[in-house]
């Protein structure tokens, strides 16, 4: 929510406007709309299940009233002069947001008095008595009309003193709210660390036992969160800016403490987690694991594929018929063993199988350009999920059936057990291969082939022209990334036991192509980013994610914050240098005219 | 002695354009040569024709190539090949409107260059073999000493800048850069010093000789400057409407009648 408040500060505009009324109107109405859209897809009354602070508020709630205070804050936005550095809200900017979020809130009571009489309910399913309830209190809609357009004004006047208030105190209160929010949302998560290092008086002192904060508990951790946003703001970002700006040894420096850091926090981290945040983390690694892959195919080499599921695919039906007893076709079968010679056996087969799906997908299309690559690579996608779903290859990979009963992978001489039902050893399991991947990805994109990759994503005419073998290099891109898919579809068969075509769908490619762009194209620590966020708390395309009630919605808001994202950030959370470079160059251009070295430069060449 | 590029009875038709009409060209090595004409002679498409990229005419998926005729570049045959391998064989080009790589650095830009010169793949990469540091650590050296050709033009803290933050006149000496890079015999300059101010374009046309002299370099140009054609060129042939008109010495094209009525147009008594 943070990134939403922030990053809809608004542009230049005119200086200090005087309220509009067409405007205020028009903002209240949005978001009375978007109220409504919020009551009528049932997210308000499905949310409503989620308690997050004992027994006030549930995540139903957060759902619903951000509306005003958003719609108040950009109503009030539009009066701030893009010079004025805020500090205290006028009376007009509170009274516009105040206005909005009532204007809002009337329409939303307009749209409950309306759904009430059940005249909706055939289209929209979820507009039942219970949504009326929850809207009223289940005190009738004379109540509600006070709540939604009193309580609605003062949120909606919160909102518009935001928006003129100073932006440290503004830092500090999202700040307060985002992270309350956040130990709510992950409770589970918290809960898990603070019990198995020994805090576990704190988690107590924070959380109910049936779920929920701690009334006492969440105003402790708002004050604390809101003082630290308070103390460090825009410290994160100005070290990144810092750590960026050093020079060779310095900067190597600092990446090998980071890499360092994260590698501790992989080896420790799920020693602390349940099982239950350990599959969460299972997931968020698999699909990172299949990230990095596609980062290095669409990140570095620029070929927006969108058949990378077909990939995932080949490793996980290779392991499957090879491991399993019950595979139709080959016996007898292997134990995915690494300390004996069956497993990495296994491992070769899977390489070698990625290795020529790569080479087989890849060469017919690889002449392609952009939304060319992009539309025949999903077809591709598709058609291995109906080759393995096929009557023709069934008596191989089971048809529709699918393989079943694959065992676990092991460790035999250690006597250690990899399967689904101890997500811990899955997590440890990704976890490898994706510290290949990471190594990998790095040591390529500041390789020779990691330059070409760089030239043919920014022009592949003069890339060819300066001696570049464009369908090598494409295809070597396509090729590493399958292996990586294909890695992460050896992890999936072990984890879950079982491979249907169904698991391989399209949606699977899509999601992990938002993992990426959300987290930030080309660059490792933001599809890390993109992982967390989008299947740790989202949910994968059929893995739940923290916020399990997200489920039924999980589509609906990947799509709101692609399109967000796109707006907002194209860049994606934690972006690389020179993508946000490409995506932002107008921008760049007018600094480096700003630039001193420049200036002196240009003046010597006319001289 | 056999020349280094001798193309014969080259033509290409865009549609109901003829753009190049069955042109015989020779370069020996060690050559600066200029090729001048009026817009629209078809000067560009014949650099293309020579590069391997003449523009896709969309009716077929095939790699465009010429209509008629070769381009035989030290013995080998170049007309169809791929502008890559033309790039391997030793021939280098820049680009009318600059095209540099524009989001990777100066030093990027030189280096990847001379990706058709190397050859570590994906193995000594992720292994990071000796040999992989060692050829990493040359082509960092080769394209060093490139830029620093350029005298302090491209030099010091300008490596690390992205290309796209270079002056004009510095983007065009970056292409160049790249285009040495690549470790050619002969280098394509499509008109160098467009867009430049005077004392840019007197700084280009010593750069031209100096690519000769120091480097060992064939260069054929395509130049409107006339100082500068006059300057560096041993040899200038004009093209129009997409066939030689005349060659030989500056002086003698300057004063041949074919290539006066070319830029200027028939004498209106002369017509009469």
């Amino acid at each position: 929510m943070a990134t939403v408040v922030e990053s809809a500060l608004p542009g230049p505009e005119l200086a200090k406007a005087a309220p509009n009324p067409a405007k205020i109107a028009r903002r209240g109405l949005l978001g009375g709309l978007v109220g409504a859209f919020v009551i009528a897809i049932g997210m308000f009354q499905t949310f409503d299940g989620r308690i997050l602070i004992v027994p006030v508020l549930s995540l139903g709630f957060v759902a619903l009233y951000w509306v005003p205070v958003l719609f108040g804050f950009l109503a009030s936005s539009d009066l701030r002069a893009p010079s004025d550095p805020g500090g205290r809200p006028s009376v007009a900017q509170v009274a516009v947001g105040a206005s909005t979020g009532a204007l809002a809130g009337a329409a939303v009571w307009l749209f409950g008095l309306i759904f009430s009489t059940g005249s909706l309910s055939d289209i929209f399913i979820r507009l039942t008595e219970r949504a009326s309830e929850l809207l009223t209190f289940g005190r009738g809609f004379g109540f509600a009309l006070i709540v939604l357009v009193g309580g609605w004004a003062l949120l909606g006047a919160i909102g518009g003193a935001l928006a003129g208030a100073s932006p440290r105190l503004r830092h500090a209160l999202v700040g307060a709210v985002v992270w309350t929010f956040g130990a709510a949302v992950l409770e589970l998560v918290v809960e898990d660390v603070l019990d198995e290092v020994g805090l576990s008086f704190v988690s107590r002192f924070l959380y109910e036992i049936n779920g929920g904060m701690k009334i006492p508990g969440a105003i402790v951790v708002m004050v604390l969160a809101g003082l630290a946003s308070w103390a460090f703001r825009g410290g994160f970002s100005r070290a990144r800016t810092r750590i960026r700006n050093l020079e060779g040894p310095a900067r190597r420096k600092y990446g090998l403490i980071g890499g360092a850091g994260a590698l501790v926090v992989i080896v420790v981290l799920p020693m602390l987690l349940g099982s239950l945040v350990n599959e969460l983390l299972a997931n968020v690694a698999l699909f990172l694991l299949m990230g990095l892959g596609l980062n290095i195919v669409i990140g570095y080499a620029g070929l927006l594929d969108l058949g990378y599921v077909a990939f995932f695919a080949v490793g996980a039906y290779t392991t499957a018929i090879l491991t399993s007893p019950i595979s139709p076709r080959f016996a007898p079968m292997l134990t995915l063993d690494f300390t004996t010679i069956d497993g990495w056996i296994i491992f070769g087969t899977v390489l070698l199988a990625a290795t020529l799906a790569g080479i087989l997908i890849g060469t017919p299309v690889i002449r392609m350009r952009g939304d060319y690559l992009a539309i025949v690579t999903l077809g591709f996608g598709e058609i291995v999920r109906i080759l393995f779903l096929s009557d023709w290859l069934a008596p191989t990979f089971g048809g529709a059936q699918g393989v079943r009963q694959i065992p676990p992978a092991e460790l035999g001489l250690v006597g250690v057990e990899i399967a689904g039902i101890n997500p811990q050893s899955i997590v440890y399991f990704v976890a490898v291969f994706v510290v290949i991947a990471v190594y990998v990805s790095y040591r390529l994109s500041k390789s020779r082939l990691g330059r070409a990759w760089s030239a043919l994503r920014e022009d592949e005419s003069v890339a060819e022209a300066m001696g570049i073998d464009t369908v090598k290099v494409k295809l070597l891109a396509f090729v590493i990334g399958a292996i990586l898919a294909s890695f992460a579809g050896m992890v999936f068969a072990v984890k879950v036991g079982s491979v249907f075509p169904n698991s391989f769908a399209l949606l699977v490619s899509i999601i992990v192509l938002v993992v990426v762009i959300v987290g930030g194209m080309g660059n490792i620590p933001g599809v890390a980013v993109g992982a967390l966020v989008l299947i740790g708390v989202l949910g994968g395309p059929t893995q739940p994610g923290v916020l399990q009630e997200f489920q039924e919605f999980k589509l609906l808001i990947y799509g709101a914050l692609l399109v967000f994202m796109m707006l907002k950030r194209p860049e994606g959370l934690l972006p690389s240098v020179r993508r946000s470079r490409e995506l932002h160059q107008d921008e760049f251009l007018q600094d480096a005219w700003l630039d001193p070295a420049d200036a002196t430069e240009s003046d010597e060449d006319r001289a | 002695m056999t020349s280094m590029l001798s193309i014969s009875q080259l033509a290409k038709k865009f549609g109901g354009l003829q753009a190049l009409g069955g042109i015989d060209f020779q370069v020996d090595e060690g050559e600066i040569v200029s090729v001048i004409g009026p817009n629209g002679a078809g000067k560009t498409t014949f650099f293309n024709a020579i590069s391997g990229m003449l523009p896709s005419t969309g009716s077929s998926d095939h790699r465009p190539v010429p209509d008629t005729g070769s381009i035989v570049f030290r013995g080998n045959d170049i007309t169809s090949l791929p502008p890559s391998d033309i790039t391997k064989l030793g021939i280098a080009r820049t680009f009318q409107n600059v095209r540099l790589f524009p989001n990777m650095t100066v030093l990027e830009n030189a280096m990847v260059a001379q990706h058709c010169r190397t050859s570590k793949g994906v193995w000594a990469t992720i292994f990071q073999t000796p040999s992989f540091r060692r050829e990493e650590e040359s082509i960092e050296r080769r394209a060093k000493e490139v830029l620093d050709f350029f005298g302090t033009r491209l030099a010091g803290y300008r490596h690390e800048q992205p290309a796209f933050m270079l002056s004009y006149a510095n983007r065009r000496r970056l292409e160049i850069a790249r285009a040495i890079a690549t470790d050619p015999a002969l280098v394509l300059l499509d008109e160098p010093t467009a867009g430049m101010n005077p004392k840019e374009t007197l700084e280009l046309t010593g750069l031209i000789t100096r690519m000769r002299d120091e480097l060992g370099l064939t260069v054929v140009l395509i130049e409107h400057a006339m100082p500068v054609v006059r300057d560096v060129s041993d040899r200038v042939v004009v093209l129009d409407h997409g066939v030689q008109i005349a060659e030989g010495s500056y002086e003698d094209v300057s004063t041949n009648e074919d290539v006066i009525e070319a830029y200027l147009g028939r004498d209106a008594e002369a017509t009469s």
